[in-house]
């Protein structure tokens, strides 16, 4: 169970638009909403782009011309889900190893016409091991292993 | 609560030995003879710390055919899922505000 818990991140929210739209400005303008410092590419990110097929990607292009690919779209039925991969290594570098990415799905139900239930599952993080090159990192800090500790115990506690 | 949990986790790696065997299994779960032919003491030795590792909550076993393979738990699981709930957690919360946006072209 424990495990089960750890290995995924589970988030909702409901928005103030239709479902259409909600779906489209999800995948169409990701670049305009996810956290910027998170930005694997050396220069700033000029767009994003999510290509919208199975096969297709999401792909960083910074202001200097170089592009970084993180994300394979495993599904896209619009207006309803889209799943893509996380080619992302803890940390935070492009994973070129598949059997070590984990995966993002994102639902969107309709509560209303004019509201939408949106819920994102971040699953099989635990793919991402054995990088536990964090953890070799941290055991010669001495911040390391009590933050390490506090967020494992609260996890514990999480699984019980 | 837990602060003889920790004392003991704290306690298990002030070894020099129990801090290689970390190291080791940092890269990936290995069997016990694989891990003892990688450092300079005995295999029962290796055993006795992997004990006192796990003891500690630091490393878990599981079988595997006859052997028991060791890991470190999923103590940077936790920290790379942490990082991932506040990654989503601010991308909805931006992803809101675009969305609830008056659209430039309506």
């Amino acid at each position: 169970m424990t495990q089960t818990g750890a290995a995924a991140v589970r988030q909702q929210i409901v928005v103030e638009a239709p479902i259409e739209r909600a779906f489209t400005v999800f995948t169409d303008r990701f670049g305009d909403f996810k956290p910027p410092e998170h930005n694997l590419l050396g220069a700033p990110v000029a767009e994003t782009v999510f290509e919208p097929r199975v096969g297709g990607g999401i792909v960083d292009r910074a202001t200097d011309g170089s592009e970084c690919r993180w994300a394979r779209i495993l599904a896209f039925e619009p207006p309803a889900r889209v799943v893509f991969s996380w080619d992302i290594s803890p940390r935070w570098t492009i994973e070129t190893d598949q059997a070590r990415t984990s995966e993002v799905e994102v639902r969107f139900y309709a509560e209303t016409p004019a509201r939408t239930r949106v819920e994102l599952e971040h699953r099989h993080i635990d793919r991402h091991g054995p990088g536990w090159e964090a953890v070799t990192e941290a055991i010669d800090g001495p911040e390391g292993w009590p933050l390490y500790l506090d967020r494992y115990a609260a996890l514990l506690k999480e699984g019980r | 609560m837990d602060a003889n949990r920790d004392a003991d986790r704290w306690g298990a790696l002030a070894d020099g030995t129990r801090l290689a065997i970390v190291a080791r299994l940092a890269d990936g779960p290995l069997a016990v003879g694989k891990l003892a032919a990688g450092l300079p003491v005995s295999r029962s030795a290796v055993s006795q710390h992997l004990k006192i590792l796990k003891d500690a909550g630091l490393v878990e076993d599981v079988a595997a055919g006859t052997r028991r393979i060791y890991r470190l738990n999923p103590v940077a699981l936790a920290a790379l899922r942490d990082q991932l709930d506040t990654y989503w957690q601010r991308a909805l919360a931006g992803y809101a505000d675009v969305v609830e946006a008056p659209t430039e072209e309506d």
